[in-house]
C-alpha cells in the first residue's frame, strides 16, 4: 500500500479541522509499521482513512494506492468488498464489536459466508478454529458467546475474526490499551507473529513508544496532522532526527527512567494549526524559519524521511532563517 | 529537570523509609469480600451464593513521608484495598491503624474527622470532577462539607492557594473554569487540589496518571513529589504501571487475586524480583528499546476469578515454575487439555477430545478429578491418553499429579496436596512463593529459586 500526499478534514462551527494534513508512507506485505503520537494528533483518523472507515462529513483527497487503484477515489461499493478479504481493522473496544447474542462460531461462519460465499461448513469451520488456535482460543470454546470470555479472550477473538480472511492490509488502532501488561505482550507477540504466518502489512496506532519499539519494523512519528518523522524503529529510536521524536521519547518513563522529562505545552488545535512547522512552539530548537515556511521533507543518510528545518535543505531557508525562534515561555495554562 | 532524590544503596534506601516516628499507617490481615447476588432459587433455597475475595489478608505499614506502591493488574484487588482505606468500602475483616487509632469498625461521626487526614485521587480526572461545578466549587467543596471556611471570602482565599500549589496559574483565570474547560493534565491538577485543600497527611492515589498522555505523566508525577516535600505527605500510590511505580515509590507491593505476593524496598524489587509474577510482569513491560524485541515465554491466560480462586498458591495455573505442592487441582485437567487441543489440528484434538467425557464435570475445584470416558472410549483409553501426556510431561500441571488408577467405571487423577504460601523473608524482601524459605509442609524439594 502506499499513501501519498493523503488530507482528511471534517467540517465543523470553528471551521475545517484538517486531522490529516498531506501524509505519505509505504506499508509492504509482512512489515509491522506503528504509528505513534500524542492524543489528538490525527493518528486514529489517518488509519480509518485509508480504509475508508470516515464517519460521514469527514472529506479526503490524496491517494492511498493499493494493487493499482486509488482506494480515495473508489466507489463505495468496491471499497466494501475490499473490506475483510484485503482490508482490516482491529478496534481498541472488543467488546463492543462483538454481538453478545452471537456465539463466536456464528460471527466466524457469517463472515466467511459473507466474504466467500462459495466456503462450505467444514471448510469455514476449519479455518475459524485454526486462526482461533494460533490465537490460543481453545476449540473447545467455539459454542461459546462473547459474555463467556475475558477481556483479553476478546481481543484474542476480534484478531482472529480480522485474520480468518487473510486480509493483506491490516490497522490495528491501539489494541492493546484496554488490556494488563501481561495479556498486552501476548497480544503483541501474536501480532508480531503475523509478519511470519500471514505475510500481512500491519499499521499499529499507539501512543506507547515501548510497544512500537518492541513490535514494529518502522515507525512514523505523527504530530498536527502531519508525519514528523519516519522510518526504520531502530534507527529513529537510536538516533531521533525530529525534535519531536526526541522529545516524545525523553518524556516517555520507562523501567531505565531516572529522571522525568515533560513536552511543554499541548498539541494544537486542528482547526486552527501553528503556521509553518506546527511543533515550532513547543520544540526547544526553533529557529526563526520555523513559523514562517513549512518543513521539506528529506531524506536522511541514516535512512529516515524526517520534515524539519533542523535538517534543511540549506538553500531553502532564508538569510537569518536558522537564529533561534524569540518566543513567550509556554504558561502551563496551557498544557496538554 | 527534577531528578528524584535516589539513595545509592539499599541500606540507604532502608533508612530514608524508615524514619524515626512509629509507622503512619498499619494494615493488617485485611479482608474485603463482597457477598454475590445469588439467583432466585438460590435465596429461595436460603443457599448461599459465594463471596468475592477482592482482598484477602493484606498486611503492610506505610512510614510518614514513604511512597508505598501498590501494584497488580485488574483483579488483584489494589483498588478495593485503596478504597478500603479510606471506608469507601467496609472491611470485611483486619485492621487499619491511623497512628495507632483503629480505623475498622469506627462510626460514621469518628471517622469524619480523621476523613480530612486521608484522601484520594482517582484515576480518571474526567469522572472525578463534576461538570456542572466550577473549580472554585468543586475545590471548595471539602471545606463547606466540612465545615472549614467561615465566609466566601475564606473559601475562594484557600480554593486559590489550593490552585496555586499545583500550578493552575493565573489563579483568577482557573477559579471560574469548568472541567470542560480543561486538559486531561490540568483536570489531574484540580483533583490534586482538591484532595490537599484538607491537609492531609495519606494520599491515596489510585492511577493517578494512566489516562493521561506520555507527555503530561512526567508533570503531574513530578508535581506529586513537589506536593509530598512541601506538605510532608505519604502516598500509597496504586497502579498497574511498573515504570512508573519504579521511578516514583519507596517500597513496592505485588498483588495477584487479593493478595500480597511480594513486599519490599523498591530497589530491591527490580533488580532482583523473585516471585515469577513479579518476573513476568517486568519482563512484560514494553520498554522504547527496539533490540528488545517482543516479550515471550509469558504466564499463559489471565487472572482467574477471585469468585473461587485457584487452589495452593493463586498463580500456579499460570505459572511455569509451580511444581508438586503449589496446588495443582481438578480445574488444571481442563486447562491443560484445552490449551494443548488449541494448537492441534481439527481431526487430532477431535480423536483426544472423544477420549474424555464431560469437562464440565471439572469445573469445580478439588483435589481429585475424576475422568469419565467419552461416550465410545473406555476407561483404559482414556488411561493410556493421560499417562501418554504424562510422559510427555510438556505441561508443568504433570508435576502435581500423584496418582492415576481406574475407578468405577472413570480414571481419577490424585494431585499432591496443596500448600498454601504465605510471605517469607528472603533477604530485603518478603515474598509468598514455595520456591522460597521452608514451609512446615515441605517434605519435597525444592526447585532452585
Amino acid at each position: 500500500m502506499r499513501v501519498r500526499d493523503l488530507r482528511v478534514w471534517y467540517g465543523t462551527e470553528r471551521g475545517a479541522v484538517r486531522a490529516v494534513d498531506g501524509v505519505s508512507f509505504d506499508l509492504t506485505a509482512g512489515e509491522t509499521l506503528g504509528l505513534v503520537g500524542e492524543s489528538g494528533c490525527g493518528k486514529s483518523t489517518l488509519g480509518r482513512g485509508i480504509l475508508g472507515l470516515l464517519p460521514a462529513g469527514a472529506a479526503t483527497d490524496g491517494e492511498v494506492l493499493y494493487e493499482g487503484r486509488n482506494l480515495v477515489a473508489l466507489p463505495p461499493r468496491e471499497l466494501r468488498g475490499l473490506r475483510g478479504p484485503d482490508l482490516g481493522l482491529i478496534f481498541q473496544e472488543p467488546m463492543t464489536r462483538l454481538n453478545p447474542l452471537m456465539r463466536v462460531r456464528d460471527h466466524f461462519l457469517e463472515l466467511l459466508r459473507t466474504h466467500e460465499p462459495g466456503i462450505g461448513e467444514a471448510q469455514a469451520r476449519r479455518r475459524s478454529l485454526e486462526t482461533l488456535g494460533a490465537m490460543g482460543i481453545p476449540p473447545t470454546r467455539f459454542d461459546q458467546y462473547p459474555h463467556e470470555f475475558s477481556g483479553g479472550m476478546r481481543q484474542r477473538i476480534m484478531i482472529a475474526l480480522a485474520l480468518t480472511l487473510r486480509p493483506r492490509v491490516l490497522v490495528a488502532d491501539e489494541p492493546t490499551t484496554a488490556l494488563d501488561v501481561l495479556v498486552e505482550a501476548q497480544i503483541l507477540a501474536i501480532l508480531a507473529d503475523l509478519r511470519r504466518n500471514f505475510d500481512t502489512a500491519l499499521l499499529l496506532i499507539t501512543h506507547n513508544l515501548g510497544i512500537v519499539a518492541e513490535a514494529c519494523d518502522r515507525v512514523a512519528v505523527m504530530y498536527a496532522g502531519r508525519i514528523a518523522e519516519q522510518g526504520d524503529a531502530r534507527t529513529v529510536f537510536a538516533d531521533p532526527a525530529h525534535p519531536y521524536t526526541r522529545e516524545l521519547l525523553r518524556s516517555t518513563i520507562s523501567l531505565a527512567t531516572t529522571e522525568l522529562h515533560y513536552i511543554p505545552g499541548a498539541p494544537p488545535d486542528l482547526a486552527d494549526p501553528p503556521p509553518g512547522c506546527r511543533f515550532h512552539p513547543r520544540c526547544p530548537d526553533a529557529m526563526r524559519v520555523c513559523p514562517a515556511q513549512d518543513p521539506v521533507e528529506l531524506d536522511l543518510p541514516a535512512g529516515q524521511r524526517v520534515a524539519c528545518w533542523l535538517h534543511g535543505p540549506g538553500g531553502a531557508v532564508p538569510e537569518g532563517g536558522t537564529l533561534p525562534l524569540e518566543r513567550e515561555e509556554i504558561a502551563l495554562a496551557e498544557e496538554a | 529537570m527534577p531528578r528524584r532524590p535516589e539513595p545509592d544503596t539499599a541500606q540507604g534506601a532502608a533508612a530514608a523509609v524508615t524514619p524515626t516516628a512509629a509507622p503512619l499507617l498499619q494494615v493488617h490481615d485485611l479482608q474485603v469480600h463482597y457477598p454475590l447476588r445469588g439467583t432466585f432459587l438460590h435465596r429461595l433455597l436460603g443457599r448461599e451464593a459465594g463471596e468475592v475475595r477482592a482482598v484477602d489478608g493484606v498486611s503492610f505499614e506505610v512510614a510518614r513521608g514513604e511512597v508505598l506502591g501498590l501494584v497488580g493488574e485488574s483483579g488483584s484487588g489494589k483498588t478495593t484495598l485503596g478504597r478500603a482505606l479510606l471506608r469507601l468500602v467496609e472491611p470485611t475483616a483486619g485492621s487499619i491503624r491511623l497512628e495507632g487509632r483503629e480505623l475498622v469498625g469506627l462510626s460514621e461521626g469518628a471517622f469524619r474527622p480523621l476523613r480530612q487526614r486521608l484522601q484520594m485521587v482517582f484515576q480518571d480526572p474526567h469522572a472525578s470532577l463534576s461538570p456542572g461545578m466550577n473549580l472554585l466549587s468543586a475545590i471548595g467543596h471539602p471545606l463547606v462539607i466540612h465545615g472549614l471556611a467561615r465566609d466566601r471570602g475564606e473559601l475562594r482565599q484557600r480554593v486559590a492557594q489550593a490552585l496555586e500549589r499545583v500550578g493552575l496559574v493565573p489563579v483568577e483565570r482557573f477559579l471560574t473554569k469548568y472541567p470542560g474547560d480543561l486538559s486531561g493534565g490540568q483536570k489531574q491538577r484540580a483533583v490534586l487540589a482538591r484532595a490537599i485543600i484538607l491537609g492531609p497527611e495519606l494520599l491515596v492515589a489510585d492511577e493517578p496518571v494512566s489516562m493521561l498522555d506520555m507527555s503530561v505523566r512526567a508533570k503531574i508525577l513530578e508535581l506529586m513529589l513537589e506536593l509530598k516535600a512541601e506538605l510532608g505527605l505519604t502516598y500509597l500510590y496504586i497502579t498497574h504501571d511498573l515504570a512508573t511505580a519504579k521511578f516514583f515509590c519507596d517500597r513496592i507491593a505485588i498483588m495477584y487475586l487479593g493478595r500480597i505476593v511480594e513486599i519490599g524496598p523498591a530497589q530491591a524489587i527490580y533488580q532482583r524480583p523473585r516471585h515469577p509474577y513479579t518476573q513476568a510482569l517486568l519482563r512484560a513491560v514494553p520498554e522504547p528499546d527496539p533490540s528488545r524485541g517482543v516479550a515471550r515465554d509469558l504466564p499463559r491466560g489471565e487472572i482467574p476469578d477471585a469468585v473461587s480462586p485457584p487452589l495452593g498458591c493463586s498463580f500456579h495455573p499460570r505459572c511455569a515454575r509451580a511444581f508438586e505442592p503449589c496446588g495443582w487441582e481438578r480445574r488444571d485437567v481442563a486447562t491443560m487439555l484445552e490449551s494443548r487441543w488449541a494448537t492441534m489440528a481439527e481431526e487430532d484434538w477431535r480423536a483426544e477430545r472423544a477420549l474424555v467425557g464431560d469437562l464440565g464435570a471439572l469445573a469445580e475445584p478439588g483435589e481429585v478429578a475424576r475422568l469419565v470416558p467419552g461416550r465410545d472410549a473406555s476407561t483404559a483409553d482414556l488411561l493410556g491418553f493421560l499417562q501418554r501426556l504424562r510422559r510427555e510431561g510438556a505441561d508443568p500441571f504433570w508435576q502435581g499429579v500423584g496418582e492415576l488408577a481406574v475407578e468405577d467405571g472413570a480414571v481419577t487423577v490424585r494431585f499432591a496436596p496443596a500448600v498454601d504460601p504465605g510471605l517469607v523473608v528472603d533477604g530485603p524482601v518478603e515474598v509468598a512463593c514455595l520456591l522460597y524459605g521452608r514451609t512446615p509442609h515441605a517434605d519435597h524439594t525444592v526447585p532452585d529459586a
